[in-house]
């Protein structure tokens, strides 16, 4: 399988993995919202040279991916494929910082390793938790959260009908990146000169389907506004889940759990 | 060019969001009066048109490398400035919750990076202001060549503010700004070739579909306007970048340290003397020692205290421990009492 294709099946992956139905599926979509943008907010908040504060945030993303009943390797798969990006920008930190700041036994590390570590582990924190927040929950249920939160509706409908349409275009770029490919020779790669004609015929199927879609829409009565069977509502469920992890969250920033713990570890040891 | 959450500090983050939410609504207020219901699954689908074909890779000639669309220029010609930036923000959210692509706290920078710069700076002052309603090939080339370019520079030179601002990457300004500004005028090039060779394509095939979109435009964002606005985002995006940094002392501190060699800007008043007194109550918090270290003069000889061993072997164990329970409550989670009623394959 291509790039592209692998790429536009996995647009399919998390709305079936956002059907599911365990307690954590069911739960509204603006607890979930509200508390992974907590977590988010609270992991990048530590200092710059944090490593061991932020292990128990690790409990959160574990917790959505097992209670959940995600596939966990699924979710670590995807977030290392965008991790170029902050390994790109984290990694001149052990170049440009070599100043020692920890010892363990004999061996100096220095705060640009300690650095890079950190945004590694904030990188892997925030984004497998965005990830787990999509695959429990769905974009359809993330928009209608986001409109009863008042986010201008304009966007909202916006982010159903783009949600909607994804797997619809990327199937059909994928079929005529398919099409070029077997009609071509040796030259494997797409000049600039094809991509423009591609992109360029993709956009006016894509205005044409626009206007055969708003005509279907004004059929069924379309006035501008899109209704939403909105099923889920903030019960109690909602509530203890938002104050337990708010709660758990101000802990762990507030204190170093692990270095309390292997004080502890140690001091029994000894 | 998609920031990621672990390189941004919440302050940036916030102010980031804040900046975009504005634009978004003011965005919205302005397609809703335009009240053309026809641009609604217009701009889903060019919206899944962007995706679709970032999704297509293409070789730039004499690198080597490949290269993808941007968006936002086509985007803002084909749809006008407001619809073309909602297209592109909803492009970006769906980004980062689907791909990952950029964090979710990130999203304010991304759409002010690739959004606000291309729809509201580099379309309105200098792709209209050249290529205007004319079908000349050469006026449309030139256009979309300088404003891709200007575009890209913008954005990427936030990029490296809003990089610097949060203090978690070590790249000092100047080397940071020539890493991304060099490659970035490349991009700009490529993006503009693309949107031009888009654009006359559409005007040759269909001509309508750019006319309309060229009524529905609002004439032009003013110039006056444009500054205004971006100005006022600006005073927002500071004000909430000093407040926070303040109660958060590392970010801006030390990127202020490492650009223009004094650690604070003078400031006095009574909210700097709350927002001290906080500061030096959750300097107390156990996070190794280096709060010391890092309020440390750099040249002086005893710059760094004596680093407590104990404590370094703490954290490592204590934070290898932690993981281990994460992981056991994991397993306990998954092999004990939540039972899943899902029907779907797992891939």
């Amino acid at each position: 399988m291509n790039s592209f294709a692998a790429n536009s099946f996995d647009l399919g992956t998390m709305d079936a993995l956002a059907a599911g139905n365990t307690p954590l599926h069911r739960l509204d979509a603006r607890a979930k919202l509200l508390v992974t943008l907590l977590f988010i907010v609270t992991v990048v908040s530590f200092e710059k040279y944090s490593v061991s504060a932020l292990m128990p945030f690790v409990l959160y993303p574990v917790f959505l991916i097992a209670a959940g009943d995600l596939p966990a390797g699924y979710i670590l798969k995807k977030a290392l494929w965008v991790s170029p990006f902050a390994l790109s920008v984290g990694i001149f930190n052990p170049l440009l910082d070599r100043q020692i700041v920890l010892h363990l036994g004999e061996f100096g590390i220095s705060g640009g390793w300690l650095s890079l570590t950190s945004i590694l582990i904030r990188f892997a924190l925030t984004v497998s938790a965005a990830l787990a927040l999509v695959a429990l929950t769905g974009v359809n249920a993330i928009c209608e959260a986001l409109m009863k939160w008042g986010v201008p509706r304009p966007f909202s409908v916006q982010l159903l009908f783009l949600n909607r349409f994804l797997s619809v275009l990327a199937g059909e770029a994928g079929r005529m990146t398919r099409a070029r490919a077997l009609r071509g020779f040796r030259k494997r790669k797409m000049g600039i000169g094809t991509f423009v004609q591609i992109a360029g015929h993709l956009l006016l199927r894509a205005v044409d389907r626009a206007e055969r879609v708003y005509r279907a829409m004004l059929c069924r009565g379309f006035d501008g506004r899109i209704r939403l069977a909105g099923h889920s509502h903030i019960g109690g469920r909602e509530v203890f889940f938002v104050t337990a992890w708010g709660a758990l969250f101000a802990l762990f920033r507030l204190t170093n759990l692990p270095v309390e713990l292997g004080y502890l570890l140690t001091r029994i040891i000894e | 060019m998609h920031m990621a959450d672990a390189l941004i500090s919440p302050a940036v983050g916030g102010a980031m969001w804040a900046v975009s939410g504005g634009l978004i609504a003011y965005s919205a207020k302005k397609v809703r009066e335009e009240a053309d219901d026809r641009k609604v699954p217009l701009m889903g689908v060019l919206g899944a048109f962007i995706f679709a074909a970032q999704m297509i890779n293409f070789s730039i000639p004499a690198t080597g490398s490949s290269g993808h669309l941007g968006g936002g220029m086509i985007l803002s010609i084909l749809l006008g400035p407001y619809a073309g930036f909602l297209t592109l923000a909803s492009v970006l959210t769906i980004q980062a919750l689907f791909f990952a692509d950029g964090g979710l706290l990130a999203l304010g920078c991304n759409m002010l990076n690739m959004g606000f710069f291309t729809c509201f700076i580099a379309y309105p002052l200098i792709h209209r202001r050249i290529a205007g309603n004319s079908t000349d090939g050469k006026r449309i080339m030139t256009a979309a060549l300088l404003a891709g370019v200007a575009g890209l520079q913008l954005g990427a030179f936030a990029v490296v503010i809003e990089t610097l601002a949060s203090g978690i990457s070590e790249l000092p300004f100047r080397t940071f700004v020539l890493l991304m500004q060099p490659i970035h005028l490349a991009i700009g090039l490529v993006e503009g070739t693309v949107t031009a060779g888009i654009a006359t394509l559409v005007m040759n095939a269909r001509p309508e579909i750019l006319a309309t979109a060229g009524q529905e435009a609002p004439a032009g964002v003013s110039v006056k306007k444009t500054l205004l606005t971006f100005g006022a985002a600006a005073a927002l995006a500071a004000g909430a970048l000093s407040w926070f940094a303040s109660a958060d002392p590392d970010g801006l501190e030390w990127s202020m340290l490492k650009t223009s060699g004094k650690e604070e800007l003078e400031s006095g008043g009574r909210l700097h003397g709350l927002l001290d007194s906080v500061q030096k109550r959750t300097a107390f918090l156990p996070d190794y020692n280096f709060r010391k270290a890092e309020t440390a003069e750099p040249g002086a000889g005893q710059a760094w205290p004596a680093v407590d061993k104990g404590t370094s072997a703490a954290g490592l164990i204590g934070g290898l421990l932690t993981l281990l329970l994460a992981w056991i409550a994991g397993l306990a989670l998954r092999r004990g009492g939540v039972k899943s009623l899902s029907r779907y394959n797992r891939p």
